[in-house]
């Protein structure tokens, strides 16, 4: 089942801002490109995006949690 | 009051300069205690301190930018002064104050200078009443009416700004007054639309504009200043590369910016070390105050290789009661590059982790926190170090830059390193022709800034 990891270590954020609802819930569609989230690494903000297709069956990253290289952010079904 | 010698420094910052900070407080005879965050228990600021502190979990919020824990840290570590270094909680009154009502010295100014000078309208205001040329503007909101009497007192070509407004959004340039009557209703009906507000004001737009900055030390009533430094390359507002002294002013204008820096120092009872920024018209041989850094800058080494004067030391004396330095005239060239933990080949994307190995060339200064083993950890600015060269003249420290660079490794993450190889061979660089857009520009251009790109033979 394909999955969505970080690309660097940082804290990962699910909404652009604080207040604004999150780029993607779980049970939403997501296309290859798409934004799921940001990862806060050295003051910059990047952005997590789909390399795959599918609808989001489960996040495992908590909003500005701790994330590391690799680690697993959401799952694709 | 006695020196500092003897007495128990605490360092509120981490990374080059929380280093840089410890080497002047070791010299003048302190007791050095580092605060540091989870993340850099095993930093080398913390491994040369006396003592160290743990403020708080990694995130800057819960630690280097927490004030209470801080000033209890300090208090309780038994220190006699504060360093903020640059960033970080530097330039907050409130934290210089809570400093100060613990009954520790800060290394800076009066809480009450760091307010007025981070206080854009009330610095400008302060540079005006010294004297200080600033940036020719209507001063206010201007009436549409007047708008265009306004903007021929200033001079075309002139910005169109929203009162309200901030960021950059929403600004016009008129060249002449047709176009200022034909974009002054649209900015303030768009101004109107965004911020509920159609007010606006004028401001000469200063076109390659080049940023030129004064350091200046202060006793709280006597200033001085150690010449200018040239900060023109910059990419997103920070700087990657300076120099001192700043290529092509004249004595003339050397001599009055300095003149007009300390004038504005000495009027706001400017205690410790700070910079005043401007933007300089060499077409025009003018230049315009913009703002006050009321802390020690990144790029100081540049001043202090061709004045002899150690800022960081000197701004501890300043704060123990000590006397202002008498420098002899500033002599030679010096030139800083700012390596970052970014790769320049991936749009500067940040480059965290461990340091496989460090390579440093012989006879040049190389301020960093990083040793082979250490790992760069993703919650704090990607500056990793600084690369500082001086030579008799500029092509003289061009030329050991550019040995420099080819010099130097730093393996295990990506750096800007290629970016200054680059730079460092390009024809606009090497004549100084640069203004503050130019570095922009030349990355849009797509140079070649893979990882250790060998140099042309």
């Amino acid at each position: 089942m394909p999955e969505i990891r970080s690309p660097l270590p940082g804290t990962f954020y699910r909404a652009p801002a604080p207040g604004q609802p999150p780029f993607r819930e779980v049970g939403d569609a997501v296309a290859i490109g798409d934004v799921v989230g940001l990862v806060e690494v050295m003051k910059t903000f990047v952005e997590v995006k789909s390399e795959a297709a599918g609808t989001i069956t489960a996040f495992h990253a908590g909003n500005g949690a701790p994330i590391g290289p690799g680690d697993l952010i959401a799952e694709l079904a | 009051m006695k020196g500092p010698a003897g007495r128990t420094l605490f360092i509120a910052n981490r990374g080059e300069i929380a280093v840089r900070i410890n080497r002047a407080g070791k010299a003048l005879g302190m007791t050095v205690v580092q605060g540091h965050s989870a993340a850099d228990a095993d930093s080398l600021a913390v491994r040369m301190a006396d003592r160290a502190v743990l403020l708080g979990p990694p995130p800057a919020a819960q630690s280097y930018l927490n004030i209470p824990a801080v000033v209890a840290a300090a208090k309780a570590s038994g220190a006699d002064a504060v360093h903020p270094g640059y960033g970080f909680l530097s330039e907050n009154a409130g934290f210089a104050a809570a400093v100060e009502a613990a009954g520790m010295i800060f290394v800076g100014p009066r809480p009450e200078t760091i307010a007025m000078m981070g206080d854009k309208a009330a610095a400008l205001a302060a540079a005006r009443d010294a004297g200080v040329p600033t940036v020719p503007g209507s001063g206010g909101r201007v009436d549409p009416n007047d708008a265009a009497a306004v903007a021929a007192g200033i001079g075309y070509p002139v910005m169109i700004k929203a009162a309200a407004g901030g960021g950059g959004r929403g600004i016009r340039v008129a060249r002449d007054a047709a176009e200022l009557a034909r974009l002054a209703p649209q900015a303030a009906a768009e101004a109107e639309a965004a911020f509920g507000d159609g007010g606006l004001y004028l401001e000469r737009m200063i076109e390659h504009a080049r940023h030129v900055e004064v350091q200046v030390l202060g006793d709280g009533v006597r200033a001085i200043h150690l010449g200018e430094r040239e900060c023109s390359l910059q990419r997103r507002r920070q700087k990657v590369w300076e120099e001192a002294p700043a290529p092509g002013l004249s004595p003339a204008t050397r001599a009055r910016i300095g003149a007009v820096s300390v004038a504005l120092a000495e009027r706001v009872g400017y205690r410790g070390a700070g910079t005043l920024e401007y933007l300089y018209d060499a077409g025009a041989d003018a230049f315009h105050f913009i703002e006050m850094n009321t802390r020690i800058q990144v790029e100081h080494p540049v001043t202090e290789a061709v004045t002899g004067v150690d800022l960081v030391q000197a701004m501890i004396r300043i704060a123990f009661g000590g006397p202002l330095p008498d420098p002899a005239p500033a002599r030679g060239w010096a030139i800083e590059v700012r390596i970052n933990a970014e790769d320049p080949a991936r749009g500067f994307l940040p480059s965290p982790g461990t340091i496989t190995g460090l390579h440093v060339p012989p006879d040049v200064r190389f301020d960093t926190m990083l040793y082979p083993g250490y790992t760069v950890p993703p919650w704090y600015d990607s500056l990793v170090g600084k690369l500082i060269v001086q030579g008799d003249d500029r092509a003289q420290a061009l030329a050991r830059l550019r040995a420099a660079l080819d010099g130097l490794r730093v393996e295990g993450v990506r750096t800007t390193i290629p970016l200054h190889r680059a730079l460092v061979r390009d024809p606009d660089v090497v004549a100084g022709a640069v203004d503050t857009r130019f570095l922009e520009a030349w990355l849009a251009a797509g140079p070649n800034l893979e990882p250790y790109l060998e140099p042309p033979a």
